[in-house]
């Protein structure tokens, strides 16, 4: 079991609100990710679930039983923070042991369990080793394991990947996935990676500056965006937004279309504008093209395009792909 | 790049360094020759430096006449009663110090900092009026408690330094981790603070075996500790400079030694807070 629920939950630093009246369901098994850029408060509110912080005002409710008052320790929960956080004089057996120990779980269960976590995460090679013997990525499965063995209610992940290099990140990013897959516990994961939320999420929490900007699956977010916000978050490039007459005409202030969603051609399109930087990727191209009288349209186009600096082209949106925003940002 | 030194620069400096080297140990070279000296080449001048008649005479004289190691046990007792009291109440209060600041820890801290700043002689008659009517003159329990006071606030600071060092983050698994209050304290912050800890406790257990002040005002004969022993020989006319010195040597060997053992424990609390 494994769900929580936050009830009108506010947090205030003495007279900052950084989290206004915010609720929230997690059901059972569900992998959630909240996302937003920095300073959003998506780390404040996840140390508001695991208890670290107290709220302000509101309920915490964990598998239906109201836990705002419970300390970190007794509600059930584990975390795996960005920078590990493990034990540095304790071997990597001590760490993965510490939660058990702490249950009062005899000894000898204690190293059935551990031994088990560290099969499942490749660590029996370094049960004996210190945390500053190991390298970024076996540090975190350390942490990972840490928090499996004592069969949490819910995974907590603090931005976990941040502090490992690019092709390690997506090695992680796929055995957290898998563990989530395997273990079937309801896990929260905060990023500011939208890449991570969309390939890891069931259920993708947008945040900004405090609060929720869109709640739902990733196609969601990406097909539905509820604002313009959401919308420039969600998605790789970004998407670009047209305002003016282009707007106007279309009977909104803005309008958004995604680079993937845009046709080259010689001349005859919507937008004609010169390619800035085109960057080859093989699988992919991406044109950056000025266009006069407004900022420059990013351009995902399939595979190789023959486009250099200084070519002109001629741009047109799919026009069942162009979302409308109104005045205060709203899809219209 | 590494700067380069001259080969001349580096002999002149090293030389110089071991001129201001010698010239701070000079003093206790000098008492330690004293003491092996005669009373009279004690005061010979021009005085000898190596050239007299070693002799052991005075070390004898000195454990006649008082009994060093009922000094010595008082002093070990006195300063490590006193070190380990105060460490038992510094660590909750630099615990909450460290990790659970209030608007107005950093006034606490420099208050605290602000009693060693009074000269201990403006509070000599209350404390001494207090001892005097709870019975506590001249008794090693008197001492340790108020040796605890003088010191407290060197070691809260001390640990504090050491503590603000461990990363929150750290305290906060293991309370995810299941672990209570005191958990945490012994099997998480403890362990990894023990350095600091160590270095704390050694420098407040010599602090505490040379304190003279209050060892000299508070204690008559039972509970003296090797300060009040070597004072015993100090005569206003100066009359046993060989068997005074006989007796510094015996009071300052036991921590001499100790710190020998522990320099590099000592040097990391001497430095506290220098660098990270």
């Amino acid at each position: 079991m494994g769900s929580i629920t936050l009830k009108q939950v506010t947090k205030s630093f003495g007279t900052t609100e950084v989290i206004p009246p915010l609720n929230l369901e997690i059901s059972d098994g569900e992998f959630v990710v909240f996302v937003g850029p920095s300073g959003c408060g998506k780390s404040t509110l996840l140390r508001l679930i695991a208890g670290l912080e107290d709220v302000t005002s509101g309920m915490i409710e964990i598998n239906g039983v109201d836990a705002t008052q419970t300390p970190p320790a007794k509600r059930g929960l584990a975390m795996v923070f960005q920078s590990y956080a493990l034990y540095p004089h304790m071997s990597v057996r001590k760490n993965i042991a510490f939660p058990l120990k702490m249950a009062k779980l005899a000894p000898q269960d204690r190293d059935a369990k551990v031994e088990a976590a560290a099969a499942v995460l490749n660590l029996t090679d370094y049960l004996d080793r210190r945390p500053g013997q190991l390298s970024g990525g076996q540090r975190q499965r350390v942490a990972i394991g840490r928090a499996i063995v004592r069969e949490p209610d819910a995974f907590l992940f603090d931005e976990p990947l941040s502090n490992l290099d690019a092709a390690l990140r997506v090695n992680m990013r796929l055995e957290i996935s898998e563990l989530h897959q395997t273990l079937k516990t309801t896990m929260i994961y905060v990023t500011h990676d939208q890449v991570e939320a969309m390939t890891m999420a069931d259920k993708i929490v947008v945040l900004q500056a405090g609060h929720i900007e869109q709640v739902g699956s990733p196609l969601e977010l990406y097909h539905k965006p509820a604002n313009q916000f959401v919308a420039g978050f969600i998605g790789s490039p970004k998407m670009n937004f047209v305002t003016g007459a282009h707007a106007q005409q279309m009977g909104a202030e803005t309008i958004g279309f995604r680079p993937e969603h845009i046709a080259i051609s010689q001349s005859g399109g919507t937008f004609n504008g010169i390619v800035g930087v085109s960057e080859h990727l093989g699988s992919d191209t991406f044109l950056r093209v000025n266009v006069e009288g407004m900022d420059s349209i990013t351009v995902r186009a399939d595979g190789e395009v023959a486009l250099r600096h200084g070519d002109s082209v001629s741009l047109t949106p799919a026009p069942d792909k162009i979302y409308r925003f109104d005045k205060s940002g709203n899809a219209i | 790049m590494a700067r380069s030194i001259s080969r001349r620069r580096q002999v002149v400096v090293t030389l110089l360094a071991w001129a201001i080297g010698l010239a701070i140990f000079f003093p206790i070279l000098w008492t330690i020759l004293t003491s092996f000296k005669t009373e009279a080449e004690a005061i010979a001048s021009p005085p000898s430096l190596f050239m007299f008649d070693w002799t052991l005479e005075n070390y004898g004289e000195v454990q006649e006449r008082s009994n060093y190691f009922r000094h010595f046990s008082n002093s070990v007792i006195i300063s490590l009663g006193s070190t380990l009291l105060g460490l038992l109440i510094a660590i909750p209060a630099a615990w909450s110090m460290a990790f659970v600041p209030a608007k107005r820890t950093k006034d606490i801290l420099m208050w605290m900092l602000s009693t060693k700043m009074l000269p201990p002689v403006g509070v000599l008659i209350p404390i001494y009026l207090l001892f005097r009517d709870t019975g506590l003159l001249d008794t090693r329990t008197g001492l340790v408690i108020v040796l605890t006071l003088v010191n407290l606030p060197i070691i809260i600071w001390m640990l504090f330094t050491y503590f603000r060092e461990i990363p929150g983050e750290i305290l906060e698994a293991s309370r995810m981790d299941g672990a209570q209050l005191w958990d945490e304290i012994i099997y998480v912050l403890t362990p990894m603070a023990i350095p600091g800890i160590a270095s704390t406790l050694l420098l407040n257990v010599i602090l505490a075996w040379n304190e003279a002040f209050w060892t000299l005002n508070l204690t008559a004969a039972k509970a003296a500790p090797l300060t009040a022993f070597i004072a015993s020989y100090s005569s206003p006319e100066g009359l046993f400079y060989a068997k005074l010195s006989a007796a510094s040597t015996m009071a300052i060997a036991p921590i001499l030694i100790l710190g020998w053992f522990s320099q590099k424990q000592l040097v990391r609390g001497l430095t506290f807070g220098a660098v990270k």
